[in-house]
């Protein structure tokens, strides 16, 4: 089947006057990486990957290999809508490989594959739907909203529209259908859903999501970021994971006679999400920033708890419309659009896994007002989500689920950039600190 | 018009070996890969079988598989052969070059013996030499190009297969499971629904106008009719 797939990129690439192919695959932090090749060198590209120099990605480098190879993913193949028709551009996602041609164990496409192994093995497809916020500002030095202000009559005042237009026909061509997409609460906030998909498609997908939404702004000449809080006292920026389980046709989260609608298969794997959050918030919230997002009063999750209808729990039972199987499922609100998608989704696969096989009971529905109130300091017996990165480090360090889905090369990697990322951040004296203490001190 | 195409699909595979045990085995396989099999005895091949392909366990049997496969190019032309190999019978291929197309090494991995009958099948042409046309639509599987109302179809490979598939069985109803076996194989990440995901991207990329083309039937699953 893989020659069929080969045949196929290259009569395509033919066909649609392709000359250059960009191979892209993620770092350890989620950073979309790319390289690309002339068409010529394409059929050896298909049969046994490109080689690249692995120690300048994050992540990647060990002293003993630098090496790599990139190994094109045939059916990833699709030509980039934003580059000419004549002589243009086409892009595959790589599996990533050692220089002996074994699968590198920090790559993060291999980590979610890996994971979705794991819930195969209890029979099941996990299948995501992801629901992400991102901002549109002035530009990468200036938080300046574009549909405020002064910067009102510097763009177009459709440009929010043109934005989400152009962004929509972009992930179209990429076959990424989106379901929605709408302006956020915040100013020059906006929201997109992608629709579900398997785990791997959704994470390949987001990681195009987010240079499709930076390649539209940039040609209407502004700047789109998924920074999780770019804007203080406003709404951060998250990324929803919406979570169900298939056995074949069957949705498994589904149980027309409870009252959420909810399986027992469903209870037990968000039983897993809630037990294990603490110590995967530093792949789901990767950022010293994220932590600015995950405070009370804007919709973010503090607390470990879940609801239904209350927006600051970690995690919710959307009441599925009439009990329609196929809208049942399980929304985790703690990621943000920052995060490594990959690295994201295989953590929580693998906590919810986790609840399945330890058959773990649900802890009761968080009643609003407990949320607010814990939120306010009150100790209403639910547990705080890390408040800061250096704390999701240290809940990390311990954890045996997410060491084993990272594997150790990638764990202590992770560790170890993040130490140094905070000590950075440790160091700086903020201008608040400036303006608060300077004055009294 | 709704007839469901379940095991009507499957594609014949002519079965020989000379050792009952991997027989048994290797019609197993084929079975597991949706493959009707019609077993046959060495020293009686079939003439001029209506198959897709033939596969031959050389195990222990080497001369008698010569024999057999000789017959079949003479009655049966164009028909694939395949040919199951022991490690130390590996060195007879180089004598028996013009007798098969293509061979795996046993034990093979069932992924392995899909992909190459699959390939064997291909480019023997079976349901994709010509040009398809159903109402606007128009396919080349020989380019793998697609276009509707003449405008052409930028697809995924994963989105041309599963139109191949709906186009070159117009106006049959095919459940998800089928569709996924046939177009997907049985070794994917995605499971069932992925159907559903790709027949939603085919029906955008076909745009407004003729997106109906690919009809649901509630319950069913998926076909395609020269409609819009």
């Amino acid at each position: 089947m893989i020659e069929a797939e080969r045949d196929f990129v290259l009569k395509q690439a033919e066909e649609r006057d392709i000359r250059f192919v960009q191979l892209w695959f993620s770092d350890v932090l989620g950073q979309l990486k790319a390289f690309a090749i002339p068409v010529e060198e394409l059929p050896e590209a298909l049969s046994e990957g490109a080689s690249f120099d692995g120690a300048s990605i994050e992540g990647f480098s060990r002293a003993d290999e630098a090496d790599m190879i990139a190994m094109p993913v045939p059916r990833t193949f699709n030509s980039l809508p934003w580059r000419p028709e004549k002589a243009g551009v086409a892009r595959m996602f790589c599996d990533i490989l050692t220089a002996d041609g074994e699968p590198f164990e920090g790559d993060p496409r291999r980590v979610l594959k890996r994971s979705m192994d794991r819930v195969r093995e209890l029979g099941f497809t996990p299948y995501v739907g992801a629901e992400l916020d991102f901002f549109l500002l002035a530009g990468p030095d200036d938080p300046t909203p574009i549909d405020s202000g002064s910067y009102f009559d510097l763009t177009p005042l459709d440009s929010a529209n043109d934005l989400r237009r152009g962004v929509l026909i972009y992930l179209e061509a990429l076959g990424i259908p989106v379901k929605d997409s709408h302006h956020e609460d915040a100013m020059s906030q906006h929201g997109v859903d992608l629709r579900h998909a398997d785990a791997l498609t959704i994470a390949d997908s987001l990681m195009s999501f987010r240079l499709v939404v930076k390649e539209v702004a940039r040609e209407l000449g502004s700047y789109a970021t998924f920074m999780p809080k770019p804007i203080e006292g406003v709404q951060g920026s998250g990324l929803h994971a919406h979570l169900s389980l298939y056995e074949g046709e069957r949705n498994a989260f589904f149980d027309p006679t409870d009252e959420y609608y909810l399986s027992k298969v469903g209870r037990m794997f968000l039983a897993g999400l809630l037990t294990h959050a603490r110590e995967m918030t530093a792949i789901t919230n990767q950022w010293v920033n994220s932590y600015k997002r995950l405070v009370p009063g804007f919709e973010a999750p503090t607390h470990v708890s879940w609801g239904t209808r209350t927006r600051a729990t970690l995690a919710r039972v959307p009441l599925a419309k009439r009990g329609k199987e196929s809208s049942c499922r399980v929304e985790y609100r703690a990621p943000d659009p920052g995060c490594n998608p990959y690295l994201m989704l295989a953590v929580i696969l693998a906590a919810g896994v986790e609840g399945i096989r330890g058959e773990l009971e649900l802890p009761p529905e968080a009643l609003a007002n407990h949320i607010e109130a814990a939120a306010a300091g009150a100790d209403v017996g639910l547990t705080p989500l890390p408040d800061t990165l250096p704390e999701a480090l240290d809940a990390m360090r311990h954890s045996e689920l997410v060491r084993g889905v990272l594997g150790d090369h990638l764990f202590e990697w992770f560790l170890a950039n993040k130490v140094a990322e905070w000590a950075e951040h440790k160091r700086h004296v903020t201008a608040l600190e400036i303006e608060r203490y300077l004055p009294r001190l | 018009m709704n007839d469901v195409a379940e095991t009507d699909d499957r594609p014949v595979a002519l079965v020989g070996a000379g050792v009952a045990s991997a027989a048994g085995a290797l019609e197993a396989d084929l079975r597991a890969l949706r493959y009707e099999v019609v077993p046959f005895r060495l020293d009686r091949v079939p003439d001029r079988a209506p198959a897709s392909l033939a596969v031959l366990a050389i195990t222990g049997a080497l001369v008698a598989c010569v024999r057999a496969s000789e017959e079949l190019r003479r009655t049966s032309e164009a028909l694939p052969i395949l040919w199951v190999v022991e490690p130390p019978d590996l060195g007879a291929l180089d004598r028996h070059g013009g007798l098969f197309d293509d061979f795996v090494r046993s034990p093979y991995a069932a992924p392995e013996l899909d992909a190459r009958l699959r390939r064997l099948r291909r480019a023997a042409g079976e349901g994709s030499a010509d040009m398809l046309r159903i109402g606007r639509l128009e396919m080349d599987p020989g380019s793998y190009r697609a276009s509707v109302d003449g405008r052409p179809l930028k697809l995924t490979y994963m989105e041309y297969e599963l139109l191949r598939f709906l186009a070159s069985r117009p106006g049959r109803i095919h459940t998800r499971e089928a569709i996924l076996r046939g177009v997907w194989g049985y070794d994917y990440y995605g499971g069932m629904r992925t159907v559903d995901v790709h027949v939603r991207r085919l029906r955008a990329k076909l745009g407004q106008e003729h997106g109906r083309m690919i009809e649901t039937v509630r319950g069913v699953g998926y076909g395609l009719t020269d409609r819009g």
